[in-house]
């Protein structure tokens, strides 16, 4: 069904890379025209990914609207971009993101180079999830790092260098291990056949040595970990989401963290499928380990973006569980997890950036009784609470229950300890909005102005979406679906790893 | 109507909705008609489709009604559907009915209060969770609704934030509830591991071949999740802290309606319960020990509310000890009975801390037959109910469960019986406290009431500029916030004085609703007498729990004597009360702090759970995450400072040096990993 007549995933990437150089050759003095450029490149490639989304056929588990050029013959590295279940919606939120992230929280300076990050950052993550060939994806994997790296130290908070520094050089770390991994990769799969960065073709050769394909797998694994971030290479998150601007917070939990879960399923587990069958154990380990100890470590929190971002901890963990349940309800719940932990986490540090413009503090022990002047604020935040607590009618429950149920089935006592993580999200996130919004306000908490319209529209997108999800996930699910199942079946091939017949659809049925 | 059942959920949605949309335009009262008419409307398209099940055979009367599909991936499928049984649609009645006069008593109660309509939202939000939770034909949609209303209930019990422990009770309420949610959690899970499904139908028809072990746990967990929600032992801390909501919150959700969601749940999964009776038989122990132990610590509260929040421990505990006994029936009959007097209850509670000035304490009550006719003669009605005095319903109610609980064992009903007694005894206390004896509210305040001072509440004031035309004379000091006195363990916390001013009778959109459910209250019994073909009740469940259910076989004359030996309990713990308390001056040794304290359990819970959880999340966090983890990583970073500086000897640490370091690593380890594999 690709009958749209033009390339619109070169589309999608390269379009607000072009912006970013618009941007660029734009006045300095001209911070209002500058902002609305980046704004309606952003909107553009926005409506681009939900067209995508429209046209998309539902029922083809394979890479759609592909669009094919050879760059560097010689080293077989190419320009291919495609999209299938497994990506399509992080397009999409990418694409929903980005706009709300320019135009949302205000920016204190240097409004030009910050538009033009942010585009060039935009382009990395959306060339990262539509990329098939490795080398590709690797170098927009690695382009995300320099414009975050930016962000963070250039419009951030008082200890912004240290997070800065230290967010670059771990993820840069990992990715070491990847680039390895990747020419180790190709240089073995290419025996007697041509050289090729293409992942549809290396996980089809499959012509490695056991050892290998398990060195190779943790290879990437490691440098996915460390952006996902899987306990114990957590450390640099919450520092970096403590002191990026609230536009750099709420990009790098939406979107950026996904870059390594996508990078998981779609690279480590679909090359290596029977080492990510042997290795599943650990890390469904450290991905529990993460829940528990990323939401006891986020309830005595005292700053609130630090919070949030133990919290993503916990979340992220969820999604790895869900990924390693290698059962149909387990990845696609994960997948669907990485968009609704997009949204709700997006929403929260867009709030919390909103709380920090009226009080300038983010310190819980600071805020009280925000409800009483704030309620539509305070609205909002319940919403987008309950929705990262999981509560059935939201989004977060249905990618949650999916990962648990699909674990369940595979690996019992990983889900029941995952799944007393849930009672604990609902601990942290009460008790700051306890904290924050109730109690009877005091000194600079009395009489703050409530959210202005614009603030409302900024937030109101994603909170239809959060409610629609959790209502109504049937269009998303049925769009990720046969690309998981076909990836699940793909692996049941390669190993003697078998889900559960319950996992499977039952072809004859009552209904 | 039956094709169109989806309507009764979905009013009270719709109402949320405008709600939501206008209710703060609506204002005062019509945002509160609004949430009231979506109610009443949705009580009567549940009256319409009761009929409609009466009118067909005992065998046609379940009705499945698919919406669409919710969830699915593979073979996980979970559908929006609606399963309309006797047992459902009974409890969408009195959910809508109770619903719908406790709306319009909110309308008086609420009325001045800043947040008015807001209440309503919450109100009608959480009228649509149960409604989902009572109707939805799967675990799952169950579990939608469960949650539903455990949110709603959050957001009511802490609907007066600005209180410290108002909130404190809110978050409290849903952190122990997601306790029993985890049960209920894996319970699902591992009906999806072994049944393949999560709809009822599936897993009833696939019980009986199921192994027992699988059965027996996924009984057990349901059972912890019901124990969360419905306030049993050891979850129910939450309960009584939850009266700080505003009274018709305490009527609606945490008596009448959202905690007997436990009790339907193991009364929809009898058939499971059927087969593991060990499951039942823990069921039925649990939940005599809670009647008992919530009716010791009923006996000496002097909170008004927080006597009725014990008291619906131990009648939910009643109903527990029913369904454990196999009594289906009379675990639903109880339900009903109870959802009237203690709505009724609560309601007339809540008239007299609003003809009291928010005053809770009823030590400081007394008297007030006088000037509240209308409220005490109800609430007398309310109280010969719970104490089970024929013919009023609660008596035939407990009298059903009892007998059964003595098939199952006379312990069960030796402990049940002790129960019935303290009932009698406390609630009889509470009436003649609050309701005969000294004007004890002409008195000054005590001392300590002074201690904490608090803004005079905002409602007070509106409420004498606006003087509605809908109130009764003499009512201009009405206050939205009729709670305010929030009383823990008999201390007051805060609150202003009844001194000086004369209690008075609540207007008629509050004694309304308390007429309606006295008359409930003395005729619900009939729906379920114990002679043949009057027991209406049980010809119409009967069909939902077939053989599961529990069939009495005593002789007349053993059902006589017991029901003899429950009355001549009640008027014990009736003529105990009257002594001690019209009689005498009241003994405090009868009330010692222990159980003012509640046995402490709230204390154990701090020392053993919450204390020790908290200083090992600060040991994660301040020691291992801080300390060794990033340490680790920082000292990492240090060697690799170190290291670019002995190699270029100058150059500050920018980041490309380190990317050139990183880069120049992976070249080599990249060469090892190619020679290795290379050479194999």
């Amino acid at each position: 069904m690709n009958d749209l007549d033009f390339p619109i995933l070169s589309a999608i990437v390269l379009l607000p890379a072009a912006a970013a150089a618009v941007v660029a050759l734009l006045p300095k003095n001209r911070p209002d025209v500058i902002r609305l450029v980046g704004f309606l490149a952003a909107l553009a490639v926005g409506v681009l990914t939900v067209v995508l989304a429209f046209a998309f056929d539902a029922g083809d588990a394979a890479y759609q609207f592909v669009s094919q050029h050879n760059w560097i013959e010689d080293l077989g590295v190419s320009w291919i971009v495609g999209v299938d279940g497994i990506s399509l919606f992080l397009v999409v939120l990418t694409g929903v993101l980005f706009p709300i992230a320019l135009i949302g929280p205000k920016v204190h300076r240097d409004v030009k180079s910050y538009t033009a990050w942010m585009l060039v950052l935009e382009a990395g993550c959306l060339g990262s999830f539509l990329s098939l060939d490795l080398f590709v994806f690797f170098l927009f994997f690695e382009v995300t790092l320099v414009p975050m790296y930016f962000i963070i130290g250039g419009w951030g908070y008082d200890n912004r260098v240290y997070a800065s520094i230290k967010f670059f050089l771990y993820t840069l770390f990992g990715s070491a291990f990847m680039l390895v991994g990747m020419l180790a990769l190709v240089y073995l799969s290419a025996k007697g056949k041509p050289v090729t960065f293409d992942v549809r073709e290396l996980a089809e050769r499959g012509t490695l040595a056991e050892s290998t394909a398990r060195w190779l797998f943790l290879a990437f694994t490691a440098a996915f970990a460390v952006k996902i971030p899987l306990f114990p290479v957590h450390t640099w998150l919450p520092d970096a989401h403590t002191e990026a601007p609230t536009a750099g917070s709420v990009i790098l939990a939406g979107v950026l963290l996904k870059l390594g879960t996508y990078g998981i399923l779609r690279f480590a587990v679909t090359l290596f499928p029977a080492a990510a069958v042997d290795l599943a154990p650990l890390l469904l380990t450290l991905a529990t380990i993460g829940i528990i100890y990323g939401a006891l470590v986020a309830t005595v929190q005292k700053d609130l973006k630090r919070l949030v971002a133990y919290s993503s901890v916990a979340h992220l963990g969820f999604i790895v569980l869900g990924t390693f349940a290698l059962t149909n309800q387990g990845v696609a719940g994960g997948v669907l997890q990485m968009v609704n932990h997009g949204l709700s986490t997006g929403a929260l540090f867009l709030l919390v950036g909103m709380i920090y413009e009226r009080r300038h503090t983010r310190q819980i022990s600071e805020l009280n009784g925000l409800q009483k002047s704030m309620p539509v604020m305070a609205a909002v935040f319940t919403v987008v609470m309950l929705s990262s607590v999981g509560l059935p009618g939201l989004n977060g429950f249905v990618g949650e229950f999916l990962i648990l149920i699909g674990t369940f089935i595979t690996h019992r006592w990983w889900a029941v300890v995952a799944t007393a993580g849930v009672i604990l999200a609902a601990l942290y996130l009460l008790w700051a909005y306890q904290r924050v919004f109730h109690g009877t306000p005091t000194g600079d908490n009395v009489g703050l102005p409530d959210m202005t319209w614009r603030e409302r529209a900024v937030m109101a997108p994603l909170v239809v979406l959060i409610v629609f999800l959790g209502v109504y996930p049937k269009p998303v699910l049925d769009r990720i679906n046969p690309s998981v199942e076909a990836l699940v079946s793909r692996i049941e091939k390669a190993t003697d790893h078998r889900q559960p017949a319950v996992a499977t659809r039952h072809e004859v049925d009552g209904e | 109507m039956l094709d169109n059942a989806f309507l009764i959920p979905l009013l009270p949605l719709l109402g949320f909705c405008v709600l939501v949309a206008a209710g703060k335009r609506a204002g005062e009262p019509a945002a509160g008609w609004i949430g009231a008419s979506a109610v009443g409307a949705s009580f009567l398209f549940t009256l319409v489709a009761f009929f409609e099940l009466l009118g067909r055979e005992q065998g046609a009367r379940s009705v499945g009604d698919h919406l669409f599909t919710w969830i699915e991936v593979g073979g996980f499928r979970v559908d929006a559907g609606l399963l309309l049984d006797p047992l459902s649609i009974t409890m969408a009645l009195f959910v809508t009915g109770v619903g719908f006069l406790i709306h319009v008593y909110s309308i008086g109660y609420m009325h001045g209060d800043e947040r008015f309509s807001k209440f309503f939202v919450y109100l009608n939000l959480f009228v649509f969770s149960m409604l989902m939770l009572i109707l939805g034909d799967s675990l799952l949609l169950t579990f939608l609704g469960w949650e539903g209303v455990g949110a709603c209930s959050y957001l009511l019990i802490s609907f007066w934030f600005e209180r410290e422990s108002a909130a404190s009770a809110g978050k409290k309420a849903f952190v122990v509830n997601r306790i029993g949610d985890f049960g209920f959690m894996i319970a699902m899970f591992l009906c999806f591991a072994t049944f393949g499904t999560l709809q009822y139908a599936g897993i009833i028809e696939g019980a009986e071949g199921a192994p027992h072990t699988t059965v027996t746990a996924i009984a057990l967990l349901l059972f912890v999740g019901a124990c969360g929600k419905s306030a049993q032992l050891p979850l129910f801390v939450w309960l009584p802290d939850a009266m700080e909501g505003p009274t018709p919150v305490s009527a609606l959700i945490h008596a009448a309606t959202m905690v007997t969601a436990g009790v339907y749940l193991m009364a929809r999964a009898a058939p499971l319960l059927a087969l593991t009776p060990d499951v039942g038989t823990t069921i039925a122990i649990v939940g005599a020990a809670t009647a008992l132990f919530a009716a010791t610590i009923a006996c000496a509260q002097d909170d008004i509310k927080r006597v009725l929040a014990y008291s619906t421990i131990s009648q939910l505990g009643y109903m527990f000890l029913a369904v454990g006994s196999g009594a289906y029936v009379a675990a639903i009959f109880h339900m009903v009975t109870h959802a009237f007097f203690k709505a009724l209850l609560f309601l007339g509670a809540g008239s007299v801390i609003h003809g009291l000035h928010d005053e809770q304490d009823m030590k400081r009550m007394g008297a007030l037959k006088k000037w509240m006719p209308v409220t005490s003669a109800t609430f007398v009605i309310g109280w010969l109910a719970i104490a089970g005095v024929p013919p009023f319903a609660g008596f035939w109610s407990k009298d059903d469960i009892l007998l059964n609980a003595y098939e199952k064992s006379p312990a069960l009903w030796a402990v049940g019986l002790l129960t019935a007694l303290l009932t009698a005894y406390y609630m009889s206390r509470q009436v003649f406290l609050v309701f005969w004896g000294e004007e004890r509210w002409r008195k000054a305040p005590v001392a300590d009431k002074l201690e904490l001072t608090e803004p005079e509440p905002v409602g007070d004031q509106a409420a004498v500029a606006v003087a509605p035309a809908l109130m009764g004379p003499g009512d201009q000091v009405a206050t939205g916030h009729g709670d305010h006195a929030a009383v823990a363990d008999g201390h007051p916390a805060a609150g202003h004085g009844a001194h000086g001013r004369e209690p008075h009778e609540s207007p008629w959109l509050m004694t309304g609703p308390l007429v309606v459910l006295a008359v409930l209250s003395v005729v619900a019994g009939f729906v379920n007498l114990p002679f043949g073909s009057w027991a209406r009740l049980e010809h119409w469940l009967e069909p939902v729990f077939e053989e599961s259910l529990h069939h009495v076989d005593a002789t007349s004359s053993t059902k006589l004597t017991l029901a003899l030996v429950a009355i001549a309990a009640a008027g014990a713990g009736l003529a105990f009360a009257y002594a001690t308390f019209m009689k005498a001056k009241r003994v405090d040794a009868y009330e010692p702090a222990i159980l003012k304290r509640a046995w402490g359990i709230d204390a154990i819970y701090a020392a053993v759970i919450v204390t020790p959880g908290r200083a090992l999340s600060a040991f994660l966090a301040y020691v291992v995450d801080a300390k060794v983890i990033d340490g680790v990583v920082n000292s990492l970073g240090t060697l690799v400072r170190g290291g670019g500086g002995v190699l270029r000897k100058v150059q500050t640490g920018y980041v490309r040096n380190y990317a050139l370091g990183v880069a120049f690593g992976a070249t080599l380890l990249l060469g090892w990993v190619v020679v290795r594999s290379g050479g194999v």
